[in-house]
């Protein structure tokens, strides 16, 4: 028997004839018997001991300890102890959805608190409890759009993550929604082709600061143009950036989502992830996913409760505002635990050390012969380069010297061939990055 | 209780920022910068654990108690798939790593586990290949749906309709909703099945397919589901089986031989990933050749070398449901678990979360009324409606169960068992726990019958007794920082409170 079954044979003996059936096959009596399984070939099972041995082994066959100079939305930050040990608790990793307030009111408060510290972050009115990642957290923007506008266009900006405007697509093929995307060159956003592309039928603007190129923006004379045609426009943010950035609240935008991965989540291979997603308290009944609010119990106490949840599938059903069941309320918390360890100064400090080291890399960068630092807009800490040779070549050349040197551009845009977008966070030191600039030197004219 | 936010004391800090070791001090042109810091809290590494560590302390939790929530599947989550999901090789791996220039050799490793999972994922339910890519049930519903709607475009079939039993999830209709499909509700018949006469009246040439639950929400296995397939698939339909109930067949019966063309899987449900309070979860979707090539990319495939790699190169994929590969550290623990478990292992995990949902049922059974007395599968759906004819609902018994340290069933789900009590024990609690839940629910009865007046203020035990949700819905405050710039301002309700 499998540790996790803690039934006996006497158990099982005495279980069966309270039920009254001789064996546990009398249970499965509705299965009948050309409904069972045509093959059930699976291995036998193994000790703990051996399933982590093996993988373990499996783990040591992935190139984790490169050192990261790739980014491209998601970003190797340190993550302090404290996090990790506060989210193993089995109190809340073990829990479900807060059906039962009365006994979830640490994993609703911690959701409240999450909302309100998204909200500060972005300066946007209200959030929800989280959705699945940045991605879908912009798909559902697209659609939340659609239902408070009326409208069925969309205008894509090209320096959204490639990634999301694929998501976007393949949710909407079947949908009757216009996309139409406008084109950026490693810079800022184009407002001479949005003012073009632009009228009375767009739903919204998406935009994304600072860009897939790393490029930084204010995007508020955009916004205006889109509020004057009636449509909204949706923000796409990297949280980390805000602890300097201007915030979309700030710029005006109506929606705003992101990828909270850098808000103490390790990378883990593409997830779990956290999708954030906060907006105008207009707009608040039209937005998709959980939302826990603040009231009082019978006492008079403060405790938190799901709300509103007459926008969701299990009570509107085809009607609903999503098809969203449960947001990843571990994932936001382990967000708002971070977020709480940095607080207001911290993150100003991370965002400024983000920044000083990604300048100091362009710097040491563009001393190279052939390397361009493209300087067309300010940047944070994830900046575009031009290189005399393929970036694919260069980075497969650089993973030799152990570095994962960036994200070659020519994967999602065509004609950047040469291009490479290259982050740097807190965690390279100042060795890294000399380190880093001497190897491309060497792969590029060695 | 206090919230961080009023913890806060300027000056306070939580972690150290590392000093900069660089020589430059950058700085953005004012234009970009942000005028206002944020509110952020400024605590102390004390105040942060303590303030979370009280907060966990206020939540019911499988480590802690009994969690019989029916349709949820709360088994005991095993430690070690915590730490493996943990080692820097798989923590620390960059998702864009396997995308770069022959990227899938830095990647071998997490290749694999997918790899892996897909194969052992097809054999334990009959299926020809899954994608890991959904990040959870709903999403893994709707990818499904789409790969439905592929299918029919290909084949050029004018399709509007999908067909849903009126137990089902609500995720069900609204997944394939925002699809794009209009839906029609079956009523379940006398024995808590589907109604297949009302099946054949609606049954056309529209119908894009039919999404079940197997077995069913209400714990069911539906002997005619194989009929129920062949009814369908002369319409060239295509069945759907929400797999949320997996738990309850592994090694008794696979969805891919009863018929079925696409499922999903929870892996938070039947193979224990946890469910973090509400997530994050993982909706892997596995269908058979017939709608094969329309899967999400990428796939993860295995070259004659034995080395794996993504491929992207599908012309008729429905392209692109997530960022990366689905949510890989819980695919990861899922893996493990299976590993563990075995093929015997996985039988196990079946008879006894059938066996415990049975054995509960048959002590219960005079005392709660069942609306559908037969065998059951892995959960038995109860009805308060005995209780209620004294006042006492549903609800209140779930709030009598919570004074006495257990978390309550699944209550008012499914919606047509009025005053529904759906109790799922899993296969990872024991007998003695069992009975114990069967006594307080006795009580609960007893108590029900002689003092109905005393459940109207439970539960009594809890940091907080029950909260006025009419209130937050109408004063709604779910920005800490957004009503104190209202209370500030002397607005009341600041809030549309209609749509």
């Amino acid at each position: 028997m499998n540790p996790y079954i803690a039934n006996t044979q006497n158990d099982v003996a005495e279980m069966l004839k309270t039920i009254g059936v001789k064996n546990i096959d009398g249970l499965f009596v509705d299965i009948r018997k050309d409904q069972r399984p045509r093959s059930f070939d699976l291995p036998a099972g193994k000790s703990e001991m051996e399933v982590v041995q093996h993988i373990t082994r499996l783990a040591a066959k992935n190139a984790h300890d490169l050192t990261l100079f790739i980014g491209g939305g998601y970003y190797d930050h340190y993550i302090p102890a404290a996090v990790n040990a506060l989210i193993s608790r089995g109190e809340f990793y073990t829990a479900y959805t807060p059906y039962q307030p009365e006994c979830a009111q640490g994993t609703l408060q911690a959701l409240y608190e999450y909302q309100s510290s998204i909200c500060t972050l972005t300066e946007m009115d209200v959030a929800n409890a989280s959705l699945y990642d940045g991605g879908t957290a912009l798909y559902e923007a697209a659609l939340m759009a659609i239902r408070v506008t009326g409208r069925h266009k969309i205008l894509m900006d090209g320096g959204v993550s490639p990634i999301y405007r694929k998501i976007l697509r393949s949710y909407t093929i079947n949908l009757n929604i216009e996309f139409v995307e406008t084109p950026v060159a490693h810079g800022q956003s184009d407002r001479a082709e949005i003012n073009k592309l632009i009228d009375d039928k767009t739903a919204a603007v998406i935009l994304q600061n600072p860009n897939f190129f790393g490029a930084i923006d204010d995007h508020s004379d955009i916004i205006a143009t889109a509020h004057k045609f009636g449509a909204l426009a949706i923000e796409s943010v990297y949280p980390i950036s805000l602890g300097i950035l201007k915030t979309p609240g700030e710029m005006g935008a109506d929606i705003v989502t992101g990828e909270g991965q850098s808000l103490g989540l390790p990378l883990n291979f593409g997830g779990p992830y956290l999708g954030f997603m906060a907006t105008r308290k207009e707009f608040i009944r039209k937005m998709p996913g959980r939302i826990v609010g603040q009231t009082t119990d019978l006492n008079g106490r403060r405790c938190f409760v799901n709300t509103l949840q007459a926008r969701e599938q299990h009570i509107r059903r085809e009607k609903a505002t999503s098809n969203i069941c449960t947001n990843v309320s571990l994932c936001a918390l382990q967000a708002l635990i971070y977020m709480t360890l940095l607080g207001k100064e911290g993150l100003k400090e991370l965002a400024q050390l983000n920044l000083d080291k990604a300048e100091f890399a362009k710097k040491n960068l563009e001393k190279i012969k052939g390397v361009h630092v493209k300087r067309s807009a300010p940047t944070f800490n994830e900046f575009t380069v031009y290189l005399p040779k393929d970036a694919n070549a260069v980075v497969e050349a650089m993973v030799k010297k152990g570095f994962a040197a960036g994200f070659p551009l020519g994967r999602y845009y065509k004609g950047m061939e040469n291009y490479l977008t290259i982050a740097v966070t807190e965690k390279r030191t100042q060795e890294e990055i000399v380190q880093f600039t001497k190897s491309l030197e060497e792969v590029l004219w060695n | 209780m206090e919230l961080i936010f009023e913890k806060s004391v300027t000056g306070r800090r939580g972690v150290r920022a590392p000093q900069s070791d660089v020589p430059v001090k950058a700085e953005i042109p004012r234009q970009y910068r942000r005028a206002k810091d944020s509110k952020l809290p400024e605590v102390s590494e004390l105040d942060a654990v303590r303030h979370f560590t009280t907060l966990s302390q206020r939540n019911f939790s499988v480590d802690t108690n009994f969690y019989p929530l029916g349709s949820c599947t709360m088994k005991y989550n095993p430690k070690f798939t915590e730490s493996l999901a943990r080692l820097p090789g798989f923590m620390d791996l960059h998702p864009l790593l396997p995308q770069l220039p022959h990227g899938e050799k830095l990647t071998q490793g997490a290749l694999e586990v997918l790899y892996e999972m897909d194969q052992i994922l097809c054999e334990i339910t009959g299926m020809d290949a899954f994608t890991m890519q959904p990040l959870a049930g709903a999403h893994g519903e709707l990818t499904g749906v789409m790969m439905m709607a592929a299918y029919h475009k290909s084949k050029g079939n004018k399709k509007k309709y999908i067909i849903i039993p009126d137990s089902a999830h609500g995720t069900n209709p609204a997944s394939a909703a925002i699809a794009g499909y209009e839906t029609i509700s079956i009523p379940s018949n006398d024995q808590g099945g589907m109604d297949v006469d009302k099946l054949k009246e609606k049954l056309n040439d529209e119908v894009a397919g039919l999404m079940i639950t197997c077995p069913s929400t209400l714990g069911i296995f539906n002997s005619e589901i194989s009929e129920i397939s062949e009814m369908v698939h002369a319409v060239d339909g295509i069945m759907y089986c929400d797999g949320a109930n997996l738990n309850a067949v592994l090694g008794r019966c696979r969805p891919g031989d009863l018929g079925f063309d696409v499922m999903h899987i929870n892996t938070h449900k039947t193979f224990t990933t946890p469910h973090g309070g509400g997530g994050p979860g993982a909706g892997p979707v596995g269908v058979t050749e017939k709608l094969l090539k329309f899967l999400p990319i990428s796939r993860v495939m295995k070259r004659k070398s034995g080395a794996f790699y993504l491929d992207y190169n599908f012309a008729d994929s429905i392209g692109y449901v997530a960022s990366f590969y689905g949510n890989f550290a819980l695919l990861l623990r899922a893996y493990a678990y299976i590993l563990m478990l075995g093929k015997e292992g996985l039988i196990e995990t079946s008879n006894h979360a059938v066996l415990n949902a049975n054995y509960v049922m048959q002590r219960l059974k005079k005392y709660f009324l069942l609306r559908y007395d037969r065998i059951c599968m892995h959960e038995a759906v109860f009805s308060a409606a005995w209780q209620a004819e004294k006042g006492v609902h549903a609800t209140d018994i779930a709030k009598f169960l919570i004074d006495q340290g257990m978390h309550p069933p699944t209550v008012y789900f499914p919606l047509t068992v009025k005053e529904s009590i759906m109790i799922e024990p899993t296969e990872t609690e024991s007998k003695q726990i069992l009975d114990q839940f069967v006594d307080v629910m006795v009580q609960a009865a007893a108590l029900a019958e002689r003092h109905p007046e005393t459940f109207k203020d439970l539960p009594k035990t809890t940091p907080i007794t029950r909260p006025d949700e009419v209130k937050a819905a109408r004063d709604l405050d779910t920005n800490y920082f957004l009503q104190r710039s209202i209370v500030a301002a002397g607005e009341l309700n600041p809030l549309p409170s209609k749509i």
